[in-house]
């Protein structure tokens, strides 16, 4: 018996120290509530960064911890406390929601860690909040609207509805494209967000139907994506009140659009910084493995993902794996000095990336999948309206 | 005002309102004659989202999918009364809410193991895709009108069944007096199971009927059973004429509120602030009417009479 035990003990031992990682990263996205389908995807290209990594960085392992928010904020602190403080984790990365990052961003700094956040980019972190020790692998949340804003100009639609979630990141998308469209804004709808969100937009509709406007801009992510697109085509909008998106038409929902045969949104336009077709040859290796694994394309909230763990990497070997060593890591981020899916960007003094952003069509590709393509260049090396705003240099 | 979209939200209103009594309706039967707190009443719910969804890939039709998913529920209810209510009926309601709490994880995350957590979007056919002029200038989703069409069938035949059946009488016996009804002779045991399938069958059309307008995904009953409660707690617990009128009654205030709210805020404060406070006010108002009602029927609207 006391011959076993020894053997198991021995053998935990072996296990562990085989498998003991150098550098530990913290991972917060959403792994419950429909909103999990986002973050099984950031999960599914966090795996394939370490794969195309080996694991490794330079010499150091890199081993990366999940931890679920439960697409709540209260939630998504203690989870990051919890990498803190019990996986002693040396950096921490992911959040999609921006009302979670804002609450668990305090927690990270607060411990001297580095916080690279894969998705959210609320407008408090861009200005007032602004951190050293903060970095943006995606956008400041106002920018892809403002981009979308541009368009609308471009293409002359004088009046707009807009909806969005109440919340956080709904508020910087409705700021942001009231910063760049020049017409005029006839109605803007709040809707309930979080665990509960309200899916069904019945109400909502009709008023933006009888509004009157030249076109319905809005916001829904993840899982409420689908709802809304379906309810929008049901409520037989589409001839008489286009519709233009961001963040909402992307690698989740289309597949799913797609098996339910909603026609009507191929051809539709949405901005962002990143698209599956863009040329470089990081993103073609990272859209050609994706798909091959996962059988589908990569979302950007993917995208995102798969450049997080490039840049950390890119920071760890600048420090050979010295991750007290702050002011390295800082600088090595800074300088985004890794092969980004989204080509080369730079980064201003919040932190945030200065970068293109992308008018994009809605396609069906040579297979037959839905997919989309970059059209045009809206924006070019474009800074967040907020940098100003940080007191960072 | 404008009168027309005041109709268009009217009649939103009401398929909410038949949505959540489908929903509740059980509820409020479980709870009154059973004695017995569900709160895996919306994983039912979801269950029977996810199942028509399935069904409806499988034999590429959305009614036929209907029709095959309404005996599985009401199996899946059967089977869950026997197997997790029946051993907590003698317990007290704190037992019942942490067993039932414990069905929704399992069920959630059992649902989460079969279906992924993507969520299924449901084809309809094309006949009930489009819209229906109902005047020159009104026009809604023909399949919102099926909903309410089916909502309210449902709806009159669970009162017929209640008010002017036999089984429908012990059904009202036993939420007045389980003791007095188990003492004349009548199978208690099997009434509750018929009670529970019935309830889970009618919450299994409500999930049917929503999943091709907001899909089927996961946790999507447990929104909808806090807003079932308010209405079984306002309708009065037991009655199922109290959760019709009750269910109506916050459908019409939760879409009146958030279509009309921030207009009626703008005439007195600033088009900011209205904006600002209106989305949280209007999801709000379902428990302020709550608390307005409960001040003056602390019993709900309509309470079974004896209990």
């Amino acid at each position: 018996m006391k011959k076993v035990l020894a053997t198991i003990i021995f053998c935990n031992f072996l296990i562990s120290s085989v498998f003991a990682a150098d550098i530990k990263v913290g991972f917060v996205t959403t792994l419950t509530t429909p909103a999990a389908v986002i973050g099984e995807d950031m999960k599914n290209a966090v795996n394939l960064a370490l794969e195309h990594l080996n694991g490794k960085a330079g010499t150091h392992n890199i081993e990366v911890v999940f931890g679920d928010d439960g697409f709540a904020p209260d939630t998504g602190k203690q989870v990051t406390d919890r990498l803190l403080k019990q996986d002693k984790v040396d950096i921490i990365s992911g959040y999609i929601w921006s009302h979670v990052l804002l609450a668990s961003r305090k927690s990270v700094l607060d411990a001297g860690k580095i916080l690279i956040s894969s998705n959210a980019g609320p407008s408090q972190i861009a200005s007032k909040l602004c951190h050293e020790n903060f970095f943006s692998a995606s956008w400041q949340n106002d920018q892809t609207p403002m981009a979308m804003g541009e368009v609308f100009n471009k293409d002359g639609i004088q009046s707009l509805y807009i909806m969005a979630p109440n919340y956080a990141a709904g508020k910087d998308m409705v700021a942001g494209i009231e910063r760049t469209f020049k017409g005029q804004v006839v109605g803007k709808d709040l809707t309930k967000w979080g665990a509960d969100a309200q899916l069904d937009f019945s109400a909502e509709l009709a008023k933006a139907k009888v509004s009157g406007a030249d076109g319905l801009f809005v916001f829904y992510p993840g899982a409420a994506s689908g709802a809304f697109t379906k309810q929008y085509h049901q409520a037989g909008l589409k001839d008489m009140l286009p519709l233009y998106s961001v963040f909402t038409i992307d690698g989740i929902s289309l597949p799913k659009l797609q098996a339910a045969n909603f026609s009507g949104i191929v051809g539709s336009k949405v901005t962002q910084q990143w698209d599956p077709s863009l040329d470089n040859q990081a993103n073609k290796r990272f859209v050609k493995d994706f798909k091959e694994r996962f059988g589908k394309y990569p979302s950007f909230y993917a995208a995102q993902s798969y450049d997080t763990i490039n840049m950390i990497a890119s920071a760890v070997i600048a420090v050979d794996g010295d991750m007290s060593n702050l002011v390295g890591l800082r600088s090595a981020l800074k300088s985004a000095d890794y092969n980004s899916v989204r080509g080369k960007y730079s980064y201003g003094n919040n932190n945030f990336p200065i970068q293109n952003f992308y008018l994009r069509e809605v396609v069906e590709d040579s297979d037959g999948n839905w997919t989309t393509e970059v059209i045009d260049t809206v924006l070019t090396n474009h800074q967040d309206p907020y940098a100003a705003e940080c007191k960072l240099k | 005002m404008d009168y027309t979209l005041l109709l268009i939200q009217v009649l939103n209103g009401l398929q909410l309102g038949v949505l959540l009594f489908l929903v509740a309706s059980g509820l409020t039967l479980i709870f009154g004659i059973l004695d017995f707190v569900n709160l895996a009443h919306g994983s039912i719910y979801m269950l029977g989202a996810f199942i028509c969804a399935s069904l409806t890939y499988a034999l590429d039709s959305y009614l036929f999918a209907v029709i095959l998913s309404l005996p599985i529920i009401a199996i899946i209810g059967y089977v869950f009364e026997i197997f997790l209510a029946r051993p907590l009926y003698a317990r007290d309601h704190l037992d019942h809410v942490l067993g039932t709490f414990g069905a929704i994880l399992v069920i959630d995350t059992i649902a989460h193991l079969i279906w992924g957590p993507a969520g299924i979007a449901i084809p309809i056919p094309n006949y009930l895709d489009g819209q229906i002029m109902i005047s020159e200038n009104i026009e809604i989703p023909t399949f919102r009108l099926l909903i309410i069409v089916v909502g309210l069938i449902a709806a009159f035949g669970l009162l017929w069944l209640v008010n002017f059946t036999k089984l429908g009488m012990l059904i009202r016996a036993g939420a007045s007096n389980r003791t007095m009804v188990a003492a004349l002779g009548i199978d208690i045991r099997t009434l509750f199971a018929i009670v529970f399938a019935i309830g889970a069958t009618l919450a299994g059309i409500a999930g049917m009927l929503i999943a091709p307008i907001t899909e089927a995904s996961l946790g999507m009953g447990n929104n909808i059973i806090i807003t079932a409660f308010v209405v079984i707690i306002v309708g009065g617990i037991g009655s199922v004429k109290g959760a019709f009128v009750a269910a109506l009654l916050i459908g019409l205030i939760d879409t009146l509120g958030r279509s009309f709210l921030d207009d009626l805020f703008k005439v007195f404060m600033s088009t900011a602030a209205a904006e600002n406070s209106a989305p949280a006010i209007s999801s709000m108002s379902i428990y302020l009417m709550m608390a307005l009602i409960l001040s003056f029927k602390p019993k709900g609207l309509f309470p079974p009479r004896l209990r």
